[in-house]
């Protein structure tokens, strides 16, 4: 497989939203809007490529008994890291993303990339494999936010498209969520049929 | 009086599956039967209110040392430690329980509700009735987690009876399984959000 087909196959064949329907929690929960929803998914792909290319490096060094505690420490050691530079630098969209930062650590994506993908290849290549599922899920998730902040508030990344009186406050609530995502799912398999 | 609202906010006005996002790959995984639903349910309550306990002790510790950022490293590694030691324990006191729950258990370790209870009850700061917001103590946190996971077993036993009876329905070619599933979940939401009036 060469390196392009990793990266596309990470966006559309195997979008992680879409298709294989992994990390399902954030995905619902930071939503709100479409810089939220670009936020969580920019977060979630940096420790991706990082455990993705950590993992693939040390695999071989792990007995096969004690692998996912093992992966789980890299994983966390990686959502530490990012939460203390979020804190740091970007403190609002910290607060905003709140509890599902740390709870990066439980994204069933990261561990299954783990031990699907990078247990099994080189490092540069689950690096690749990190980018496409990354973007695939930075992708759903801005376009699940861009769809519920219009709807919802009438605005897209901040800019007002809609007045505010024909908003439908509900989307951006919590059956919004579940909602559009279903519809969402959907447009996605018949477009890529 | 304020551990009754605890545990009515906990079950109904926040629950963690419909208004909060926690733990949403097991309700839409093994939800097809309320039997499997109401086993994981119980496996689910049962390793939350431990786990609750354990690392809000554990979190003291922590404190102590001063080094609250190792917060989510050791967290993870508790539970899923803990869900071992549940699952060995289990396999010798109770083996009916053991094969009922059999499967579940392992998986509950990557369950973001565990971790996300446990990690809201020791950062986030809650006020009932206009009362000074303050972190729990343990009393409060155990029938906070108790209770939240009383309402995690509320939703998916009330979610897979739904999609039991879904399934004697026509259901659009693109909406069979997860889409027509997911709607149900945002329909079910929406009843849920007629409790956000009760508590604060």
């Amino acid at each position: 497989m060469n390196k392009l087909q990793i990266i596309v196959r990470g966006i559309v064949k195997e979008n992680p939203t879409f298709v294989l329907l992994l990390g399902i929690c954030p995905t619902l929960a930071t939503t709100t809007s479409a810089l939220n929803g670009m936020s969580m998914g920019l977060a979630t792909m940096a420790v991706l490529i990082l455990s993705n290319m950590t993992i693939s490096a040390i695999a071989r060094f792990i007995p096969d008994k004690v692998r996912i505690p093992s992966y789980i420490v890299v994983i966390a050691t990686f959502v530490t890291l990012l939460q203390l530079l979020m804190q740091a630098y970007v403190p609002d969209i910290y607060a905003t993303l709140g509890l599902f930062i740390p709870l990066i650590v439980v994204n069933c994506i990261i561990l299954g990339r783990a031990e699907a993908f990078a247990n099994k290849n080189g490092v540069v290549d689950s690096a690749l494999d990190g980018v496409g599922i990354g973007l695939g899920f930075t992708l759903a998730l801005t376009l699940l936010g861009a769809v519920r902040e219009l709807l919802g508030g009438g605005s897209l990344f901040g800019w007002r498209i809609i007045p505010s009186d024909y908003n439908i406050l509900a989307f951006v609530l919590a059956p919004g969520a579940f909602i559009v995502l279903a519809y969402l799912i959907v447009a996605f398999k018949k477009l890529t049929k | 009086m304020e551990y009754l609202f605890i545990i009515i906010s906990a079950i109904f006005v926040n629950n963690i599956l419909l208004s909060q996002f926690l733990g949403v790959c097991p309700f839409l995984g093994v939800s097809s039967k309320v039997s499997t639903a109401a086993g994981m349910s119980g496996a689910v309550c049962f390793v939350i209110t431990l786990a609750t306990v354990v690392t809000f002790l554990l979190n003291k510790l922590l404190l102590s040392f001063d080094i609250a950022y190792l917060q989510t490293i050791v967290f993870i590694l508790v539970i899923a430690a803990l869900v071992q030691m549940v699952e060995i324990v289990l396999k010798k006191i109770s083996p009916s329980l053991y094969k009922a729950l059999g499967i579940f258990l392992p998986l509950i370790t990557t369950n973001c509700a565990v971790l996300g209870v446990a990690l809201n009850v020791v950062t986030k700061e809650f006020s009932f009735f206009g009362g000074q917001p303050h972190l729990f103590n343990l009393a409060e946190a155990t029938v906070y987690a108790f209770a939240t996971s009383l309402g995690y077993g509320l939703a998916m036993i009330l979610f897979a009876g739904l999609r039991e009876h879904l399934s004697f329905n026509k259901v659009p070619e693109a909406f069979k399984g997860v889409p027509i599933a997911l709607v149900t979940a945002g329909l079910l939401a929406l009843a849920f959000m007629g409790f956000s009036g009760m508590v604060y």
